[in-house]
């Protein structure tokens, strides 16, 4: 199997949709003739030219509610955010315009659109630059929110996600963009929706997504010549929620830790937490852990930065409190 | 750039004509009544009334082929009609019910009929004209010769939405039309205190390399005519107009609004010139139509109208299984905690 970049396989992705239908394009600040400020859209305005790849001014709000009106009419627009950082200029878009148009139309429109970009604390960018938007964004109904953490899954979900019917959420982390993985050639589907148990183990399970998955295999992989047999499950799509891949896997580690590089109040884990404990309160032997960044804006400075993240050794020492290997 | 147009020209034949009168009699109706159903709150939220400005929507979409589209803000119960929407669903909507045309789940402010290319009232002040843009950029991308309407109040110009898509569509040369309503008054803020300019033409046009135009919307042959130049350029691939309409509307901003803002005065002279007794008194003149028949014409309006509240309190409410449809394409899978 063709070894990828993570930012080569969404780039395949989106040229294989464009060939496919003509009423897939790209548009945001960037994408065409600069060939994209982290380089993902390399080569597709030369490929398909300027109908189909289109550079905007910095405009956020103005270029998604393009798409969106484009999308309600019958396209099928990928918008890229530079980051997910600037989709808060664009977000009166998204959540009344994305999210809410079939439900207040009564069905009659429906809005067939990807919005894509990167996002996460990549180092140094400090409090602007640096936002994880994903518990915000999995709030609304409406909104499908995906979030790859490997290359396969990088092509596979964002080819899933042009050929929704729904708006979708697509986060990439800068940080992966280099991460090299096995990817399948061609029409290959990730669906959206599931969950991928990425390591089976028995006594703990693990529940990540995005650049996490990385950290939390390797606290996985270190247990487990301590002899802890850890299940990590790479959740994909965050909204809607593969339940039922989790609470299996909880209803058989008994435990569960959940790491994500998000503030904690209000988060991913939260939202999370309140269904296995609604669900399976009983099936549990300790309480659900949650690794998280710190509760702070992003810092400018790399060590204060690097102290807030979810690190191995934080996710081990939550590991070990749910096994209460630390008493 | 600004121009300003003051001859009316006969520009329909008389059977266009008297149907725009129609038209025109039908919105004042079907919102006197509305009004009359929101007091008795058989309607609930907010409700925001055309009275005045009927010839702004019935002059401009009267110009619009089947397979052009048009887009409002919340004010959007004339635009709806003078596409050919039905009473009965637009009525059936402002009282909730399932049979309404956005299966009462939109209200006043959220008229939608896709079967008309009527992509909706939105209610986010300036939100929806990136939506117009990016549905002229879709005509555009598809090599179809459709034009997008785009009506907005002079509110909304303010926003950032508005310059956003305005310089987008003006430098990608895109098949819309920008009408902002211009009543003078959004919300309870006049124009010159919210505007640095007070001719909007200014604002619209040279700054998004687009033409301008300012119209009388009382006049419903001017807008008709302004907007047939603005078409004819749109489907010609020159590009995006921007038209000052200037207009009034009658009642407050929506139903509980004790209009502080204006005198009584003002009002009683700007009805002098409501828009529907312009078009009459010219009709009449033109010999077009005569007493008996506009009075025939206002008692099947009356007609319609009452057989459209029927319809809509004689609807079912949406039932509760409802709440979870038409959220997405894809199968619903609601995220309850439970």
């Amino acid at each position: 199997m063709p070894i990828l970049a993570y930012r080569d396989a969404l780039n395949q992705a989106m040229a294989e949709e464009m060939e496919r239908d003509d009423n897939v394009y790209l548009m945001g600040e960037e994408v065409a003739e600069y060939n994209g400020a982290y380089k993902v859209s390399q080569g597709l305005w030369e490929r398909f030219g300027s109908r189909r790849v289109i550079d905007t001014p910095i405009s956020e709000e103005g270029f998604a509610g393009i798409g969106i009106g484009s999308a309600m009419v019958g396209l099928r627009p990928i918008i890229e955010f530079m980051t997910f950082s600037f989709s808060l200029v664009a977000i009166d878009q998204i959540l009344n315009n994305a999210a809410n148009m079939r439900y207040m139309s009564g069905g009659q429109f429906s809005v067939p659109i990807v919005f894509r970009g990167s996002s996460g604390m990549a180092g140094c960018l400090a409090a602007t630059h640096s936002h994880r938007l994903e518990a915000i964004y999995s709030h609304f109904p409406g909104l499908t929110v995906v979030m790859p953490a490997t290359a396969a899954d990088a092509k596979g979900l964002l080819k899933s996600s042009i050929r929704s019917d729904d708006p979708v959420i697509f986060i990439e982390h800068e940080n992966l963009y280099g991460e090299k993985g096995e990817v399948p050639d061609g029409d290959v589907l990730t669906p959206i929706g599931k969950a991928n148990v990425v390591r089976e183990g028995s006594d703990v399970t693990l529940l990540t997504y995005s650049r996490s998955l990385i950290n939390t295999l390797a606290a996985a992989e270190q247990l487990a010549g301590e002899g802890v047999s850890a299940e990590v499950i790479d959740l994909r799509t965050l909204r809607p929620l593969d339940l039922d891949t989790i609470l299996t896997s909880v209803v058989k580690t008994h435990r569960c830790v959940i790491i994500e590089e998000n503030w904690p109040y209000c988060g991913i884990g939260a939202g999370v937490a309140d269904r296995i404990y609604q669900k399976v309160f009983d099936e549990l032997d300790a309480p659900i852990r949650r690794v998280t960044v710190k509760d702070a804006p992003i810092p400018y400075n790399r060590n204060l930065e690097a102290s807030m993240l979810p690190t191995v050794d934080r996710i081990v020492a939550k590991i070990n409190d749910v096994l209460y290997r630390n008493a | 750039m600004s121009q300003v147009q003051t001859a009316p020209r006969t520009i329909v034949d008389r059977q266009t004509a008297v149907k725009w009168l129609r038209q025109m009699h039908l919105i004042r109706r079907f919102e006197e009544r509305a009004a009359f159903l929101y007091q008795s709150q058989k309607i609930g939220g907010f409700c925001h009334l055309y009275n005045g400005q009927e010839a702004c929507a019935v002059g401009s979409i009267g110009m619009l082929r089947e397979d052009d589209y048009l887009i409002t803000a919340y004010r959007d119960h004339g635009h709806a009609l003078a596409r050919g929407m039905d009473p009965k669903p637009a009525m059936a909507e402002l009282l909730g019910k399932s049979t309404g045309c956005s299966t009462g789940k939109g209200g006043s402010m959220h008229f939608f009929e896709a079967e008309k290319n009527f992509l909706g009232g939105h209610a986010i002040v300036g939100s929806h004209i990136p939506l117009a843009t990016g549905v002229a950029f879709a005509a555009k991308y598809k090599k179809t010769d459709s034009v997008c309407l785009c009506y907005f109040g002079d509110g909304a110009i303010n926003q950032g939405s508005f310059h956003e898509a305005l310089n987008m569509a003006g430098m990608w040369k895109l098949p819309a039309i920008y009408y902002v309503e211009n009543n003078l008054i959004a919300m309870g803020t006049q124009l010159e205190r919210s505007s640095a300019v007070l001719d909007l033409t200014v604002r619209g046009g040279d700054p998004f390399k687009m033409p301008a135009y300012r119209v009388d919307a009382n006049d419903v042959e001017q807008v008709a005519e302004i907007t047939q130049l603005a078409i004819a350029r749109a489907r010609a691939g020159e590009g995006p107009t921007f038209i000052e309409a200037i207009t009034y509307r009658f009642r407050g901003h929506s139903m509980s609004d004790p209009q502080k803002y204006r005198t009584k005065e003002d009002l009683e002279k700007a009805k002098q010139r409501d828009p529907i007794l312009l078009w009459e008194n010219r009709l009449l003149q033109r010999g077009w139509i005569d007493e008996s028949s506009l009075e025939q014409m206002r008692d099947e309006i009356k007609e319609e109208v009452e057989a459209a509240i029927e319809f809509a309190e004689n609807s079912p409410e949406p039932g509760p299984e409802d709440l979870y449809t038409n959220i997405t394409v894809a199968p619903y899978i609601p995220q309850e905690s439970d």
